[in-house]
């Protein structure tokens, strides 16, 4: 079935696909229509969408609601999301699965709500306190919007940690045609339930593997969930050899499958001598301005992570190998640049960037492509 | 009874617990769990949620399905797990400044939704477990270590400030009137809808010795003794002799519709079975 959707509604049919059945939110620009959206959708499909009184009681709902077993997320924008922050922080801890779309607007602050950015890169990578490792895609399109929202559950449930879906103002309000994969065409991955007694179940046993199983509250399995360090059985410890097992697997269980989680886009890269490098929106500039610099026969081609956090290091590396260079795009003032900075440490790695409320112009990035190739 | 609630109910293996020798917590806990076996709710179908704090230590005791939350939001956490699931009793616990200082804006909106949900405040008028900070129902000149000089500020009546948000079912207890305590929260589970009970209890270790109470236990129950009147006392009483004391007993018993339930009447209009 094909649907002109925005971005925004993309976000909430794909959530509904992957069989989100509980939203918990609080209204900001410009992720409000999304709530509007699930709250409409939710009871048609037997799901529960409920407005709280704030972005840190929503994060707070939706992980009440995923440890009674149903797939729960909510949608912000920058300032809601700084809200969320303590509740991703336990999300991670506790191990439960969540999913926030935040449609990022200008900041810092209450900055430009009706205008598109990328300025909260680095708060989905490092925004809450501790160290806990979660998961960001980037759509760069509506239909992408549809697609990266499946997978964000997937991936979510698959590791038990939050995932993020970071779209922005330019996406949220873009309408594409959108395909609706038919129900079984697209997989959906639920968490894994226990497969021993109730009496023999740890919420955190690692020895099966780096994701313990986690049993739905009600379902007979009666256990215990803290942000606390906690030892296997869920309980607070401070021994420092589980408080260290718990953590190291924590961000392990991330790390140490990172191949397995990331997507990418390659775009005219093989001949290419240099490599722009963009995500979300500011993609679909670098798109155009690559056909514009082809046509002069300029040799150029985009590299474009859909999944941005974990960052997909070896595959990025694999792609610049020698290029001449390596231009970096994005709407902030340099945040995914320093860590392509850090991973290509060896080359020469440009940036061009700006947060003002603008989208970034084909041209400019033309001529920036140019400036390179003189330089 | 007793010994069918310790084996039922409690996770020996978690003993003893951290609360201080003469906290009243342990005396709240054992009110709350001859009102769970008094109604006979399978224990698998009861969530029981805290926020941060001595209150939040609870849930770790107790043989349910536990949730210890972030400080202040359990009563969100709560929200979530009974719209996600109408079947499983909830009841959240918290501390006075968990409830109505950092968690005020959740227990204020939880008690407007009418949302079937136990709330009991562990009411001892101090932050306990950060070392006897004020909090908002410190009472006006008693000591606290951010309040060296006496509270200066007017304390939250919670059960005033729970009537006003709407909730159905308000009432006020204490670890002193302890039959009476049984009652009230087996009232207050039993309730179909926000049912909030506003526990007095005592901190010899951190309020008690800073407030001429000594950490003598009995020193701190016999205040809570005089300053507690019972409702129909205290609604005879003149201005006067009101000053300085509190009415405890059942201020509301309601029944309005509750939460989940008028959402299911909604998703049946909605997909036109209704």
């Amino acid at each position: 079935m094909e649907k002109l959707l925005s971005g925004n509604e993309a976000i909430a049919e794909g959530a509904i696909y992957a069989g989100c059945r509980f939203f918990a939110g609080y209204p900001i620009t410009p992720s409000s229509d999304l709530a509007e959206r699930m709250s409409f959708r939710l009871p048609q499909v037997g799901g529960r969408f409920i407005q709280m009184e704030d972005e840190i009681a929503s994060a707070g709902a939706i992980i009440g609601a995923s440890l009674c077993g149903i797939k729960s997320m909510t949608a912000t924008s920058g300032p809601g999301f700084s809200l969320m922050q303590e509740h991703i922080s336990f999300a991670a801890m506790a191990e439960v699965p969540i999913v926030i779309a935040n449609i990022q607007r200008g900041g810092p602050s209450t900055g430009l709500p009706t205008f598109p950015s990328q300025q909260d890169m680095m708060q989905a990578r490092w925004g809450a306190h501790g160290d806990y490792e979660a998961i960001t895609l980037v759509p760069c399109s509506v239909e992408e919007c549809f697609y990266l929202t499946v997978k964000a559950f997937n991936l979510s449930e698959k590791y038990r940690v939050p995932a993020f879906i970071l779209s922005d103002e330019v996406i949220a309000h873009l309408r594409e045609k959108v395909r609706i994969p038919e129900p079984g065409e697209i997989e959906v991955i639920d968490r894994e339930k226990p497969r021993v007694p109730p009496e023999q179940y740890y919420p955190y046993d690692d020895s099966q593997g780096e994701v313990p199983p986690l049993a739905a509250f009600g379902s007979g399995y009666r256990y215990h969930v803290t942000g606390l360090a906690h030892d296997i059985t869920g309980f607070p410890t401070h021994d420092p050899e589980k408080v260290g097992r718990l953590l190291k697997r924590i961000v392990d269980k991330i790390r140490n499958h990172v191949s397995e989680i990331v997507e990418y886009e390659e775009y005219m890269i093989e001949d290419a001598d240099i490599l722009v490098f963009s995500y979300g929106c500011t993609s679909r500039a670098c798109k155009e301005a690559i056909q514009e610099l082809r046509r002069d026969g300029v040799k150029v081609g985009l590299w474009r992570p859909k999944v941005i956090w974990p960052f997909p290091e070896e595959e990025l590396k694999k792609a610049a190998s020698g290029k001449k260079a390596v231009l970096v795009v994005e709407m902030n003032y340099k945040q995914v640049g320093y860590e392509v900075e850090r991973i290509l440490c060896d080359m020469r790695v440009h940036w061009m960037g700006r947060a003002d409320g603008e989208i970034i112009p084909p041209e400019e990035i033309e001529e920036e492509v140019k400036c390179i190739l003189t330089s | 009874m007793y010994t069918d609630i310790v084996r039922e109910y409690l996770r020996k293996d978690k003993f003893p617990s951290i609360w201080c020798p003469g906290c009243g917590h342990g005396i709240i806990l054992g009110a709350l769990l001859r009102a769970v076996y008094k109604l006979g709710w399978d224990k698998n179908k009861i969530v029981l949620v805290s926020g941060i704090g001595c209150s939040g230590r609870t849930p770790g005791y107790v043989d349910f399905n536990t949730l210890h939350t972030t400080h202040g939001r359990a009563l969100a956490f709560a929200t979530g797990i009974k719209m996600a699931n109408p079947e499983l009793h909830v009841i959240a616990v918290m501390g006075d400044g968990d409830a109505v200082a950092i968690g005020g804006n959740h227990f204020i909106h939880t008690a407007r939704r009418n949302l079937d949900i136990t709330a009991i405040v562990y009411n001892n008028s101090i932050y306990g477990m950060t070392g006897g900070q004020v909090s908002p129902t410190t009472p006006v000149g008693a000591r606290a270590t951010t309040a060296p000089y006496g509270c200066v500020e007017k304390p939250f009546d919670v059960v005033e400030l729970a009537l006003g948000s709407g909730a159905t079912f308000v009432a006020r207890g204490s670890s002193y009137h302890v039959p009476m305590l049984d009652n009230i929260i087996k009232e207050a589970l039993a309730h179909k809808g926000f049912s909030v009970v506003d526990v007095i209890t005592t901190c010899p270790t951190t309020f008690g010795r800073r407030n001429r109470l000594t950490d003598d236990p009995v020193k701190n129950l016999e205040w809570i003794k005089e300053r507690l009147v019972p409702l129909s006392k205290w609604e005879k009483m003149s201005e006067e002799e009101r000053k300085g004391k509190l009415p405890f007993g059942i201020f509301r018993k309601q029944e309005l519709p509750e939460l989940t339930e008028l959402y299911h009447e909604m998703d049946l209009k909605v997909r036109g079975e209704k």
